[in-house]
């Protein structure tokens, strides 16, 4: 078989009659399928590799993760530096000291920052965009906070500095994941 | 020409498994230990080098994530993907350009997380030549320890000896997961893997993690009266391809000790009093043995079975239990070896003191299927 080009003309083809006929482009060469390449026509070697781990959650992790269980956020205070941080850890990074007691926080915060995700991991297409907001967790330092989804709005609504909450799964769903918050939602 | 020394170190225990810590508060207890046992404070700490291997931590980028637990936060931070004794490589050369003063090194350990370390291992295999034959990846050192058995005329038994010896070594050492009181037969009884290769020829996994901190002279001389002195390193890769490399000696051991030796001003190997050397197969240890010149080709089995390598012989070898005996820590293999190292030149090693030791070297290799490793030379001036 011969191999000529790599195929993307399709899809340029797509954008080029859309945007501008003059625009109109024509590459040489022959293009190959995902079906060539599943068919054997194109010589390839696939390869995947069959890795697993566990990670060892430790004291920190740990306790915020059954804490997330129970439908609270808790995180670490450092009596030195006198910040409060979530998700929690055993030391202070600043100070560079074991930090000092377990902190309860509200499950509602601020939105730092956003932004509204029109792919899947995997590149397909949403139909509902997805929207990751870095919220910062009321009680907790500034610039501390959890990373999640917003949910049960608009996105072009969603406004940084926006006051939001948990929406936690019921009791019985709940497994010691940050999954275990569904989403947050504005107040 | 300035110098580089070893002014502190800490270390959690070797452990099977660790599930009392995550990785990060498992570094943060070696770090604490090291900055304790120098007195310097990570405020002073110029450069920060750790080592890590992203499918050993299953998680890609993973020198992201290694500032916090080390003081690092907002300072100059790199790892390199390699056994820990390189990165004290990196940060003894970071000392002699004269940029730097203070420098961490760090490494660690946590090989229970991952739930099929086979496949880490087979993954680093060619991915054309090799990969598609689905072998176990330890099939690379039966080749390698048939090949070592017949050019060297060293015995199966006396390869079932170092596994005795080092395991027994251990015994004596609190840093060791896997201390035994083993016969050579338990070893020749054990079950096949790859001929002739047995399951108690190799190492086993363990968990942990060991911080060191590098100083200069002049550092060096305010911290402590006698400081551990890198007297010497070299490192070396031979060929990857597992179809044309030397299978008769381990030349990346040969050539790195060689390039040790000379920077270290040594010359006959007869002068070094203590190894912690290579034993993630016991055959490894009598090969990297002869390849570095501590003995003589072929002579390695008899001299095991003389005393030679044992704890009040002429050259002890792995007095820590090596990783036969302390366990195989990944990239932090190395590091471990200088542990003892320091331990045993500062005659701080206890019930195991090796009488007179001055001078030691430690070596590693990067295990299957690599054709990888390092040797450093220490030296405690009196």
């Amino acid at each position: 078989m011969e191999l000529k080009g790599i195929g993307l003309e399709e899809e340029i083809f797509k954008i080029s009659k859309k945007s501008e006929k003059s625009m109109k482009m024509e590459f040489k060469g022959v293009s190959l399928k995902e079906s060539d390449f599943k068919e054997k026509k194109i010589l390839s070697l696939e390869n995947k590799p069959n890795l697993k781990y566990a990670w060892d959650t430790g004291v920190a992790i740990g306790r915020f993760l059954a804490e997330l269980k129970q439908g609270r956020l808790i995180g670490r205070k450092c009596c030195k530096c006198r910040r409060i941080m979530i998700p929690p850890r055993m030391f202070c990074e600043v100070c560079f000291k074991p930090n000092d007691e377990w902190i309860y926080l509200k499950d509602k915060g601020t939105v730092n920052t956003f932004s509204i995700c029109y792919v899947s991991w995997d590149m397909q297409k949403l139909k509902e965009p997805q929207i990751p907001a870095v919220i910062e967790i009321e009680g907790a330092s500034k610039m501390m906070g959890i990373l999640h989804l917003l949910g049960e709005v608009e996105p072009k609504e969603v406004k940084i500095g926006m006051k939001v909450k948990a929406v936690w799964k019921e009791i019985d769903k709940r497994e010691g994941a940050i999954t275990d918050i569904k989403y947050f939602k504005p107040i | 020409m300035r110098k580089a020394a070893i002014v502190g170190m800490g270390y959690t225990v070797p452990q099977t498994i660790t599930p009392q810590l995550s990785y990060r508060e498992m570094i943060f207890e070696a770090a604490v230990k090291a900055y304790e046992n120098s007195g310097i404070h990570p405020k002073d700490v110029q450069s920060f080098i750790c080592v890590s291997e992203d499918f050993l931590e299953g998680v890609s980028i993973f020198d992201e994530y290694v500032p916090d637990q080390l003081g690092a936060n907002l300072k100059s931070v790199h790892t390199i993907s390699a056994d820990g004794i390189f990165a004290i490589i990196s940060g003894f050369l970071q000392i002699l350009t004269g940029k730097f003063d203070i420098v961490l090194v760090e490494a660690h350990s946590k090989a229970s997380n991952i739930l099929n370390p086979n496949e880490v291992i087979a993954f680093a295999q060619d991915p054309v030549y090799n990969q598609p034959l689905r072998l176990n990846p330890h099939y690379i050192a039966g080749l390698e320890m048939n090949r070592f058995l017949y050019s060297s005329g060293n015995t199966r038994e006396q390869c079932a000896k170092v596994v005795v010896k080092n395991k027994k070594n251990a015994l004596k050492n609190p840093l060791s997961a896997y201390p035994a009181k083993i016969e050579i037969e338990d070893v020749l009884n054990s079950a096949l893997l790859s001929d002739p290769l047995r399951k108690m020829d190799k190492s086993q996994h363990a968990d942990a993690a060991c911080v060191f901190i590098l100083a200069s002279e002049k550092i060096a001389k305010s911290i402590t009266p006698n400081p551990i002195w890198i007297k010497g390193a070299g490192w070396c890769s031979d060929d990857p391809s597992l179809e044309t490399r030397n299978w008769d000696e381990a030349v990346y051991a040969k050539l790195s000790a060689r390039q040790a030796y000379k920077m270290a001003g040594i010359q006959n190997p007869k002068q070094i009093n203590l190894a912690e050397i290579d034993d993630s197969y016991s055959y490894k240890e009598l090969q990297h043995l002869e390849s570095m010149g501590l003995c003589r080709k072929g002579e390695s089995g008899l001299l095991l079975e003389e005393g030679y390598f044992e704890h009040d012989g002429s050259l002890p070898v792995n007095i820590s239990g090596g990783n036969l005996g302390a366990g195989f820590l990944f990239e932090a293999s190395g590091a471990f070896k200088i542990v003892e190292l320091i331990l045993q030149l500062s005659k701080e090693a206890g019930c195991r003191q090796v009488k007179n030791a001055s001078l030691g070297l430690a070596q590693v290799w990067r295990g299957v299927p690599t054709a990888t490793g390092a040797v450093i030379i220490l030296e405690r001036e009196d």
